[in-house]
């Protein structure tokens, strides 16, 4: 069995069981109206009902081909927090298959002399805008804001994405596996982000990550009410923004409850009139649900605290704040939440809301009991040397007195964003089972020499530094001046 | 009694302070990057007087009285330079800077050293970067200095500016060369380079066409000749009108006569090659500021003898103009034998970055010690002040770093930074907050806990 069939049967699964009248197959598309209630109510046509064909756009993901492979002898972050000397990490079907020093290589793998080399677990940016803010930057590759309505739930960022930005290339030779491509942060309430598989394709859904949950981007401060107030509309200030995002919980919380409503009085056989499908409540309801990941762009720690507040008022989970330049300030009480902090190590000051960001940030939101620190890229620069983001967040740990092994600020680029992204049963570390998600890098990667030898997604080679045949090129470089450069 | 106890405290850092200059240290065992003529020294003795390096070498004599650091096995490595940066004419960039200019009178006649803040918050983050001198040049009118987060930054490119033509803005004003030592005039050298944007910048200013852009600054320069030739008669009423304000004019005279060099904003290697052929024709100094795809005109540049700034890191057809960017970019200039001094994204919050791009450049194929002298010694060249700092030598400014170990490494952080023999605190804002919120279970707020 396929891979993508299983997973997307399971996508279907898991997205029905939060309807509990429904009854569908798990395979059922909605054109066969198999949702259908009892007798008397006729089906709603497909398109209106939200949890009926619920995964409108499917993953068509297919890992590429791979062969069993062992690399051999590496220093192996694990993305556990372990580091294994002279270690062995056995791949196959995709997956990994064990890791541990001097394990015996079975016969028929392929052997990886890693010897003098490291291996980590493939990493992953929370927050990337690859795809909708392609290269070139120009107006029309400008896909990112939808800054036509501070609530713009109803988009989603995958209807942007551009599968040929030359970015996710230079990201993939950066050892970048998983990405989270999120709308931007003019509104304050973006729209959907999707999780993506970082591997050249011809459309968005031959990259989604299977069975990933949808994020929903929020953003707080300076640019939502900058970019209304200077349009004389709400909100321009800060009290306008949590205005708009209670409003916004209200409606959608009304929403889910006309549709429970619905659903009940069709079950027990009433008559009943459908609510009219709302694509941007229906997001919201499914974060009310639990089914999508809160991902709060949110700089201050007065206004973060403010956002648990309102995450509590409405009953959802803040998955990660991102940027959070003040996360250091309230690292206790985001710990408290089970709230990830997603940050950079070196951005700070150009905005007022950036003012007191800290080399620190993560080392001390990492220090917390249970914090969780991730660095992010939010740049197409930046995530092609996420590793050396996360040596400078590291550096300054150790000057402010924590004593912090590598081994652990690897999580920040690999196991704890797929914490943040809810991914962390698929990657994220590299343990037996977890998609073979793997770089080899040719210095340790804390080294500003490191640069990668190769990265394998599911086990497949999608990028060798020595051989061309594995170095993908956008269809955008071809006959341009840059083909060929890179 | 409290009085008197801060009385005491007061005179004693007074006297830190007036001492500072007069200051001999000696660093010893430390291996020294002296980007000079000596290279590196395996392990060796410098020592700083009056402000200034006496002697570095294996066996340096240190002078009695002398402060001794040891380094212990550490690295010593002149003061780095953010090239082509913004500090001290930027603070909070989305709330404006001093950097850019838009008035029809003041283009080319704009100059930074006026503009210059050394009480900016980013000036100590800079010197924990190891950063001791920067080059800070004009922006071009209307475009916006630093980064903030891509959104943020992304807003700005939907729709495209109006191209208009605005003969002023087709020059930016000159540059400056600082230091950053704590609470000092912070110019080292003004005037140094006029900054002119090429390419799709330039066009946008002449009207829409790179071609007119040309023809402006041709245009512009003879009107700089020409009102050289007949100041008087300009003076008098009646004389033709000249595109450019008088002081605009004024500004452009070394320009012209090839004692200011114009600092070249271009990328695409087809404006590389027009900015080349441009300063031939009119006999203008030149030096090419971003040149993402000047790899491929690299022999080209070598042959004109023009030095280029570049961030090593530009790897991405971010615009239209960068199409052939790549991260050999650096290497290839340096092989081809062209002076390369790097630059750091955004030139402001992240200079402190200058030494990472430098060891990106070496993981691309740069060699250390060419690395090295690009954040140091080069830009000290360009921008006419190598006889005065940007290498450990004898008699220059006493601009040194101690790290712990390799400069361009994250894990290797400075220990000292010494401008003009002065040793600066190693604190910041950044330090201050971090150290103030690192207990979060202290009985008071933290505001009740300052730096001291």
């Amino acid at each position: 069995m396929r891979l993508w069939t299983w997973t997307v049967a399971l996508v279907a699964a898991v997205t029905v069981s939060g309807c509990a009248t429904t009854t569908e197959p798990a395979k059922a598309p909605a054109r066969t109206a198999e949702a259908a209630p009892p007798a008397k109510a006729k089906p709603l046509p497909p398109g209106l009902d939200p949890l009926v064909h619920a995964d409108a756009f499917p993953s068509t993901y297919r890992p590429m081909p791979s062969r069993p492979t062992a690399i051999v002898g590496a220093s192996v972050f694990t993305g556990t927090g372990q580091l294994i000397e002279n270690g062995v990490v056995l791949v196959k079907d995709g997956k990994v298959e064990a890791v541990g020093p001097n394990l015996p290589v079975p016969a028929g793998y392929e052997t990886v002399d890693g010897k003098g080399k490291w291996v980590t677990p493939g990493l992953i940016d929370a927050h990337s805008h690859l795809g909708v803010y392609a290269s070139p930057g120009v107006w029309a590759n400008s896909d990112g804001n939808e800054l036509t309505n501070p609530v713009t739930a109803e988009v989603w960022a995958e209807h942007s994405v551009w599968p040929q930005d030359p970015g996710f290339n230079t990201a993939r030779i950066g050892g970048v596996t998983s990405i989270l491509v999120l709308p931007g942060s003019g509104n304050l309430i973006g729209g959907r982000g999707v999780v993506l598989r970082n591997v050249p394709a011809r459309t968005v859904q031959d990259m989604k990550f299977p069975d990933a949950p949808y994020a929903l981007k929020m953003a707080c401060g300076e640019n939502p009410k900058r970019v209304y107030g200077s349009k004389n509309r709400a909100p321009s200030t800060r009290m306008g923004n949590v205005a708009g995002y209670r409003a916004a919980w209200i409606n959608a919380a009304d929403y889910a409850r006309k549709w429970d409503e619905y659903r009940a009085k069709v079950s027990k056989g009433e008559k009943a009139d459908p609510p009219k499908r709302d694509l941007g409540l229906d997001t919201l309801a499914a974060v009310l649900r639990g089914e999508i990941q809160v991902e709060n762009h949110c700089y201050r720690a007065d206004e973060m605290a403010q956002m648990i507040d309102i995450s509590k008022e409405f009953g959802y989970h803040i998955a990660a704040f991102h940027h959070a330049v003040e996360a250091y300030k309230i690292a206790d009480l985001l710990a408290a939440n089970d709230i990830c902090v997603a940050t950079w190590a070196n951005w700070w000051g150009s905005k007022l809301e950036m003012l007191d960001g800290i080399e620190a940030n993560a080392a001390m939101v990492n220090a917390a009991k249970g914090g969780c620190a991730i660095i992010k890229s939010d740049d197409p620069d930046v995530i092609q040397r996420l590793n050396q983001e996360a040596a400078e967040a590291l550096a300054a740990g150790r000057l402010a007195g924590y004593p912090i092994s590598e081994a652990e600020a690897i999580k920040w680029i690999t196991a704890n964003p797929a914490k943040a992204l809810g991914i962390a049963k698929q990657v994220g570390s590299l343990e037996p089972g977890k998609r073979a998600d793997i770089v080899i890098w040719d210095h340790d990667p804390f080294s500003i020499y490191a640069r990668t030898d190769r990265v394998y997604l599911d086990g497949a080679i999608a990028y060798d530094r020595h051989d061309r045949r594995f170095q993908s090129l956008s269809d955008f470089d071809l006959g341009q001046a840059g083909e060929g450069a890179r | 009694m409290r009085y008197a106890l801060f009385a005491a405290c007061a005179a004693a850092a007074l006297a830190v302070a007036v001492s500072a200059k007069a200051e001999t240290v000696a660093i010893t065992h430390a291996r020294i990057l002296t980007a000079g003529p000596a290279g590196e020294i395996a392990q060796g003795t410098i020592v700083l007087k009056d402000g200034k390096i006496a002697a570095v070498g294996a066996s340096a004599a240190i002078p009695a009285g002398a402060r001794v650091i040891d380094a212990a096995g550490g690295v010593v490595s002149p003061g780095l330079f953010a090239t082509g940066s913004l500090l001290g004419v930027v603070e909070v960039s989305s709330l404006g800077n001093d950097a850019s200019v838009d008035n029809t009178d003041i283009g080319a006649s704009f100059d930074v050293q006026y503009s210059l803040d050394p009480d900016s918050i980013l000036f100590p983050v800079a010197r924990l970067g190891g950063l001791t001198s920067a080059i800070v040049l004009p922006l071009p009118a209307g475009r916006r200095g630093a980064d903030a987060d891509e959104e943020d930054a992304a807003d700005l490119t939907a729709g495209a500016g109006k191209d208009t033509s605005r003969s002023h803005a087709l020059f930016s004003g000159t540059g400056a060369v600082i230091y950053m030592a704590r609470g000092e005039d912070i110019l080292t050298r003004a005037k140094v380079g006029m900054v002119v944007p090429f390419g799709r910048s330039g066009a946008g200013i002449a009207g829409g066409s790179r071609g007119a852009e040309i023809v402006a600054l041709r245009t512009a320069l003879a009107d700089v000749r020409d009102y050289m030739k007949n100041k008087a008669a300009y003076d008098r009423a009646g004389y033709r009108d000249l595109g450019l304000s008088k002081g605009d004019l004024e500004a452009l005279i070394p320009v012209v006569q090839g004692k200011i060099p114009i600092v070249a904003d271009v990328h695409k290697a087809s404006d590389i090659r027009a900015v080349l052929k441009f300063a031939h024709e009119e006999g203008l100094k030149v030096i090419l500021n971003g040149a993402e795809e000047g790899w491929k005109v690299a022999a080209e540049i070598a042959r004109a003898n023009v030095p280029v700034l570049l961030n090593p890191l530009n790897d991405r057809p971010e615009s239209y103009e960068e199409l052939a960017a790549t991260m050999d970019n650096a290497a290839r200039l340096q092989a081809a034998g062209v002076l390369v001094a790097l630059e750091s994204t955004g030139g402001a919050y992240r200079v402190r970055e200058t030494r990472y791009g430098a060891g990106n450049a070496v993981s691309h194929g740069m060699p250390y010690a060419a690395a090295l002298a690009a954040v140091t010694i080069n830009p000290a060249k360009i921008f006419g002040v190598a006889d005065r700092t940007g290498s450990l030598e004898p008699g220059k400014d006493a601009d040194v770093v101690i790290w712990t170990g390799d400069p361009f490494e994250p894990l290797s952080v400075p220990t000292a930074v010494f401008i003009h023999g002065q040793q600066q605190p190693m604190t910041s804002r950044q330090i201050e907050l971090r150290d103030r919120y690192k207990d979060l279970s202290r009985p008071l707020p933290p505001g009740y806990t300052h730096g001291g």
